[in-house]
């Protein structure tokens, strides 16, 4: 088949696509959040010492630990939809949480005694962090893969990726609600493996669906 | 922080070609096509040449690169350039093709602007991909776009031919061609 014939095929085809990405995207981020808020409500839940916790910094940090992790990950996403994407100074902001535990981490070293670091790390829900991590960050990734397949990425495992990170890092906002421990050792060690496990079943996804 | 500084909305032929397109105009969609198609063509052939991979699938690649700038135009920013974003599809698309063909690792591939000086003529061959995977369509839809592309017939010509309305030819079409996309896609994996 000669390409003026195929592209007289394209040409008949001026049926106006509809697609308005950031619209998508928004509609994703919204139905994904209330899917976890959803499972949040209806099997996780606020610790009961809540009110207490939130006067305190360590507390504090992991929301803006997982802030810093949700919100530059998922601008840096939208961007990627588009296949000539430039990831530019925001692909640095990945890094921000990374500073932050890091600096968090060498603060909790100092403060507290060194027969304390081990308890701290381990803490008491580690299992429940990196199973319930990925249980709520399901539907955002789902609903953002779902959108992104609009979209055209360059590197569709990569950017499936990210969007397991950027559900990670929702997921991790909710759930640090949960988890009575708060320290730095312990938000450096298991938030990234659950991160990790997101990321990684993001990149399946990605180069199963994101494919173009 | 931000991608190239970009003055005001794009304004150069293809951007305002690609603008006029999508609302609607068939005539200079074409002609965007085809223009397009010339320089993927020269893209693909000097690719193809540096990674040593013969020359025969270049109408393939050229083809499959139109189909996916038509299925992807909503990806298109139009306050940004259309031939930066043309690239980016084709390069991704030549480097599929190439890997189809054996070739390991992608030399980069230059932008189409370095050949525009030189336009090549496309070989017409008939064991194309698209007419392979056009033959495995359901057979309504590939009646359809046989009778548009290899027939040259019109939209209101193929509705009569097949007793159909127009607004029915228009929507199989589209999804001829959405379903085209993937069995391409699927051939690569």
């Amino acid at each position: 088949m000669k390409t003026s014939e195929f592209i007289a095929a394209l040409a008949a085809d001026p049926i106006p696509e509809s697609v308005h990405l950031r619209r998508r995207f928004a509609a994703a981020v919204a139905v994904g959040l209330a899917g976890s808020v959803a499972l949040y409500a209806l099997f996780v839940g606020p610790r009961p010492d809540i009110a207490d916790a939130a006067q305190t910094v360590r507390f504090n940090l992991k929301f803006v630990v997982a802030l810093t992790l949700a919100l530059p990950s998922l601008l840096l996403l939208f961007r990627l939809a588009r296949p000539d994407a430039r990831p530019g100074a925001l692909a640095l902001w990945l890094f921000a949480p990374l500073i932050l535990l890091a600096l968090a981490v060498v603060v909790e070293l100092i403060v507290v005694p060194s027969s304390e670091w081990l308890p701290r790390l381990v803490g008491h829900n580690m299992r429940y962090c990196t199973t319930m991590i990925p249980m709520m960050a399901a539907p955002i990734l789902a609903a953002l893969i779902a959108a992104m397949r609009a979209g055209a990425p360059q590197h569709p495992a990569w950017t499936g990726a990210l969007a397991g990170a950027v559900s990670a890092g929702i997921a991790a906002l909710l759930y640090a609600s949960h988890c009575p421990d708060d320290s730095p050792l312990f938000v450096a060690t298991w938030y990234p493996i659950a991160t990790l496990v997101c990321a990684g079943v993001g990149a399946l996804a990605g180069r199963r669906f994101l494919a173009w | 922080m931000h991608a190239p500084p970009v003055e005001g909305p794009a304004d150069d032929p293809w951007s305002k070609m690609m603008k006029a397109a999508m609302a609607g105009d068939e005539g200079v969609y074409r002609r965007l096509l085809e223009d397009i198609g010339r320089s993927v063509r020269a893209m693909a052939r000097a690719a193809f040449a540096r990674a040593h991979v013969g020359d025969a699938d270049i109408e393939d690649a050229v083809q499959e690169t139109l189909l996916a700038i038509h299925l992807k135009r909503h990806t298109w920013d139009p306050n940004q350039k259309l031939g930066p974003w043309v690239n980016a599809i084709a390069r991704h698309k030549i480097i599929d093709a190439m890997r189809r063909r054996g070739a390991r690792r992608a030399d980069p591939i230059e932008d189409f602007q370095d050949f525009l000086a030189a336009p090549q003529e496309e070989d017409p061959h008939d064991l194309s991909d698209a007419k392979r995977l056009i033959d495995a369509l359901p057979a309504r839809q590939r009646d359809i776009v046989q009778s548009i592309s290899l027939d040259g017939q019109s939209i209101g010509a193929t509705a009569t031919r097949l007793s159909m309305t127009e607004v029915a030819v228009r929507v199989a079409l589209h999804r001829a061609l959405k379903s085209l996309g993937v069995a391409w896609r699927r051939s690569v994996e």
